[in-house]
């Protein structure tokens, strides 16, 4: 019997890696053919950044069980660290795939130093609270990147909170980070390879640890906090431990929409509590803890409001509208009484997995 | 020093608009155990009405505000009935998502009916601004009527809490929502009542706000709306005395803060604030423990 | 030497004294029990001697060692397990994965072996598995290794607590009302399980029980606790007769 569990999980996960090999073929055939308009081809990188944050935002709501709304603080921290860095070494490592290799380890760094500094003290506080420090926490980090002056010149690095001008630098010198104007002239590294390459990485990394010690405990912790203890796990560790790597996978998603923009600057609308809601309602109307749900979400909820443009202004209200919808039909007492009544399962009559006591 | 008087001046203003708000988000919280998101958007909702009834349709300031409260006391109501009401009893996670839910509703619809180009509001406040120590400080006709409208709402809401039957009602729900039922209080109506009242309160706020800060668009309730939660949280969520040194507090830290420090990490300061006081009393200035039983 | 030597504990919340000046010797092997009426702080007693409360007198020896004001997590690693009155099971985790939660102390591979999928990974889960599956087996749960937690009927999510307790290798096992909620038959068979513990894994247990039945049949010695503090203890056929205690349960 367990054998055939741990078939079923295998092949669940494999069926989601082939998911997204099988999509990226797809797109590639249709890009050759000539098919893709070029409104779409410019969406797949956002596209593969948007998975990315949806999966990793998955292991903090759903496997750990604590809401987050601060995910794209943590995107912002890996794209600006790596945009730095690529900006910075452009002439100094001219070999494009190295470069870019060291950009997302800096980038990943950065995010899970940030997750694992935040998350020390927000990890102490539960429910609301812990989204709301959460929140607080992302629209600091957006707010002082936007104060943000570092340039270098001959004499070495300069930084300032005020103005570029502050800085006092020689004339030889190049603003690296220009405050509100963020980071111009970022390498063009990005590309959807290597788009869909960070995305089965996360995903490797977030399957294969949900199916492992590490993930029972996070989930033992998620479901009962007082048993997990009194079994003997370490409840600090491993919710920081999701909230580290969580926030370096999100880190990754920032260094591949850094790299496909040449002016990146920190503003509400990628880097605020929106973006953070937005990843949360691909979680949400995915599946909390559905990994394959949120890479399905996220993909529909892009993709169809751009294919369908006529919709446009209506995109908004009708993901609000469908995130009210859900959370009442899953949710609630009520729903969920309906669903079990009116369940796929029970209306083609295969046995239902529970057992009556 | 001249200067940092009216800063402060501001500051209390500011923070007296916070406290409205932050009354929503603690009486709702204290008694339907909830983080109601959207509450800060009810607020561009009240604005808006005013806006509509008053520059748009001419109607006096007094009847625009009455009918912009009436509205949000209606929404308010619907709200509950709709989104919050099914979820009664579902998870903490559920509950919060749907109200991001609704808040992106409002947000959304007021985006498609006014669009987003920001409107200028017209001051419902129609008063010489007083100047003190030879002008040095003018405290502006707004800054007054907020200050005193704060007060007086905090006043009559302790009263009616302590007082009437329905307040002491709410009272009841707050401790022990199972226990209340049983003792023969109505919870659904008292918490439609609450969230009445804060809809309410949420559209007095609204158009404060939007006298002081004349700028109306459908994100105007977005930012107040977290602040004055975390200024319910500082002076400590369920308690309305609470709310209204929180709010105050937040309001001062804010001005001064954008005066003194740095008007792009106004917010970041604000936000510091939060995080450092759930650190060190994570129950807030005024709030009581709870410990969980095992 | 006891395996378990409880000296002068007590425990003040705000003013008020929930427990007094409480001690218990168990020895190694014994089945003890620990009983009074509803609020005389048998789970509070409980929760002091797994670090859920800090006590704020006395001190807990567990085979010789110290583990006074220990944390939970500490005070499980040193030996001590316990089961809950109000069932605590990881609902949505499988029955076997929360037995594997228990063992998780015991049969350890790094997060990262985890997510490289190492060749330890492979050896360590088949280890658990193969551990878990003989826990669950003793409880007569093994069929149903794959069902949600949550999904089980409430006898069995009471056993499956008791195996995961078992799981983190206890030398001392602490059952809250283990009985609470199960029929006659249930709770006869509950009875052979535990002495089957007992005997099969060497287990000193001890238990809170307000079933009169269990407590007689299964307990070699008793503890009664009234308002916070002892009221009698000794062997348990003595210690039903006491009038003292036939008063405590019935009033007077």
């Amino acid at each position: 019997m367990k054998i055939k569990a741990l078939n079923k999980h295998t092949k669940s996960n494999l069926i989601t890696y082939g998911m997204v090999i099988l999509a990226y073929l797809v797109m590639e055939i249709f890009m050759k053919a000539g098919m893709v308009s070029s409104l779409l081809e410019g969406l797949l990188v956002p596209l593969c950044t948007y998975v990315i944050l949806a999966v990793s935002l998955n292991l903090v709501v759903g496997i750990s069980g604590e809401l987050s709304l601060g995910h794209a603080g943590f995107m912002c921290v890996g794209a600006f660290a790596s945009a730095f860095f690529s900006n910075y070494t452009k002439e100094a490592i001219t070999v494009g795939g190295l470069r870019f290799f060291l950009a997302i380890l800096i980038g990943a760094a950065a995010a899970a130093l940030f997750g694992f500094l935040i998350g020390i003290p927000v990890l102490r506080l539960r429910g609301d609270y812990l989204a709301i420090v959460t929140l607080a926490f992302g629209e600091i980090i957006k707010n002082v990147i936007n104060v943000i002056f570092l340039g270098h010149d001959s004499r070495g690095f300069h930084i300032s909170f005020k103005d570029a001008f502050s800085m006092n630098m020689e004339p030889d010198g190049e603003v690296l980070i220009n405050g509100p104007q963020g980071i111009t002239g970022t390498p063009h590294d990005s590309s959807f390879l290597i788009g869909i390459i960070l995305i089965l990485i996360t995903l490797f990394i977030v399957i294969n640890m949900v199916n492992s010690r590490t993930g029972r405990a996070i989930m033992a912790i998620r479901d009962n906090r007082i048993a997990a203890e009194s079994v003997g796990i370490n409840i600090t560790k491993y919710k920081l431990l999701a909230f580290t790597v969580s926030a370096s996978l999100a880190g990754v998603a920032g260094v591949l929409y850094a790299h496909n923009l040449s002016t990146l600057a920190a503003q509400p609308k990628n880097f605020g509590y929106n973006m953070s809601i937005m990843i949360l309602v691909f979680v949400v109307l995915g599946g909390i803890g559905n990994i394959r749900g949120s890479i399905i979400a996220a993909v529909v909820l892009t993709l169809l409001p751009e294919l369908l443009r006529s919709l446009n202004d209506y995109r908004m209200l009708m993901y609000a509208v469908v995130l009210i919808a859900t959370m009442i039909f899953t949710s609630s007492p009520g729903g969920q009484a309906f669903r079990e009544r009116y369940s796929l399962k029970e209306l083609f009559g295969r046995k239902n997995e529970k057992k009556e006591a | 020093m001249m200067g940092f008087i009216s800063y402060l001046v501001n500051g209390i203003s500011l923070g007296s608009v916070y406290a409205i708000i932050a009354l929503g988000y603690t009486m709702v919280y204290g008694i339907a155990k909830m983080l109601n998101f959207a509450h800060g958007d009810v607020i561009m909702v009240g604005g808006f009405v005013v806006f509509t009834t008053m520059s748009g349709a001419g109607l006096p300031p007094l009847i625009s505000i009455l009918i912009s409260m009436l509205a949000c006391t209606a929404l308010g109501v619907l709200i509950e009935r709709i989104a919050y009401k099914p979820l009664r009893g579902a998870s903490k996670l559920a509950v919060l998502i749907t109200a991001i839910g609704v808040s992106y509703f409002l947000q959304n619809m007021a985006l498609l009916i006014f669009g987003s180009n920001t409107k200028s509001f017209t001051s419902v406040v129609n008063m010489e601004p007083i100047s003190l120590a030879d002008g040095a400080i003018i405290i502006s006709g707004e800054t007054i009527v907020t200050v005193l409208t704060c007060i007086v709402i905090m006043v009559a809401l302790t009263s009616f809490i302590k007082y009437s039957k329905s307040g002491r009602a709410m009272l009841a729900v707050s401790e022990d929502s199972g226990a209340a039922q049983l003792m023969g209080v109505n919870v659904n109506a008292t918490i439609a009542l609450t969230f009445a009242i804060g809809s309410a309160l949420a559209a007095i706020a609204g158009v404060l706000l939007c006298s002081s800060y004349p700028a109306l668009t459908p994100y105007t309730g977005a930012m107040p709306g977290i602040k004055a939660f975390v200024a319910a949280v500082f002076g400590g969520i369920g308690s309305i005395p609470g709310a209204f040194i929180g709010g105050i507090l937040l309001g001062i830290i804010e001005i001064l803060g954008k005066a003194y420090i740095s008007s792009q990490l106004a917010d970041a300061i604000v936000f510091a604030v939060l995080i450092i006081v759930l650190l060190v009393k994570p129950t807030g200035l005024l709030g009581k423990q709870i410990q969980e039983k095992v | 030497m006891a395996l378990l030597e409880v000296k002068e504990l007590g425990i003040s919340f705000g003013g008020l004294r929930a427990v007094d000046d409480f001690h218990l010797t168990i020895e190694p092997g014994e089945l003890y029990g620990l009983i009074g009426p509803n609020g005389a702080g048998k789970t509070t007693v409980f929760n002091l001697l797994t670090g859920v409360y800090k006590p704020t007198d006395g001190y807990i020896l567990l085979d010789g060692e110290n583990i006074t004001g220990k944390k939970t997590i500490e005070i499980n690693q040193h030996g001590i397990a316990r089961t809950f009155q109000n069932i605590r099971l990881f609902d949505e985790l499988t029955v076997l994965d929360n037995v594997k939660v228990g063992l998780h102390n015991h049969h350890g591979y790094s997060t990262l072996t985890g997510i490289l999928r190492l060749p330890k990974y492979y050896r360590v889960e088949k280890e658990m598995n193969e551990k878990a599956m003989e826990l669950l087996k003793v409880f007569d749960l093994d069929g149903e290794a794959d069902y949600k937690a949550s999904n089980l009927p409430y006898g069995k999510q009471r056993k499956l607590e008791i195996a995961r307790a078992l799981a983190t290798e206890p030398k001392l096992l602490l059952l809250d009302e283990p009985a609470a909620g199960m029929n006659p038959n249930e709770t006869q068979e509950l009875m052979n399980t535990i002495r089957f513990v007992r005997d099969e894994f060497h287990m000193t247990i001890l238990l809170i029980e307000h079933d009169m039945r269990l407590v007689s049949g299964i307990c070699e010695k008793l503890t009664v606790l009234n308002f916070g503090q002892i009221l009698t203890e000794g062997e348990t056929s003595e210690v039903l007769n006491d009038p003292k205690v036939i008063k405590a349960y019935l009033g007077e």
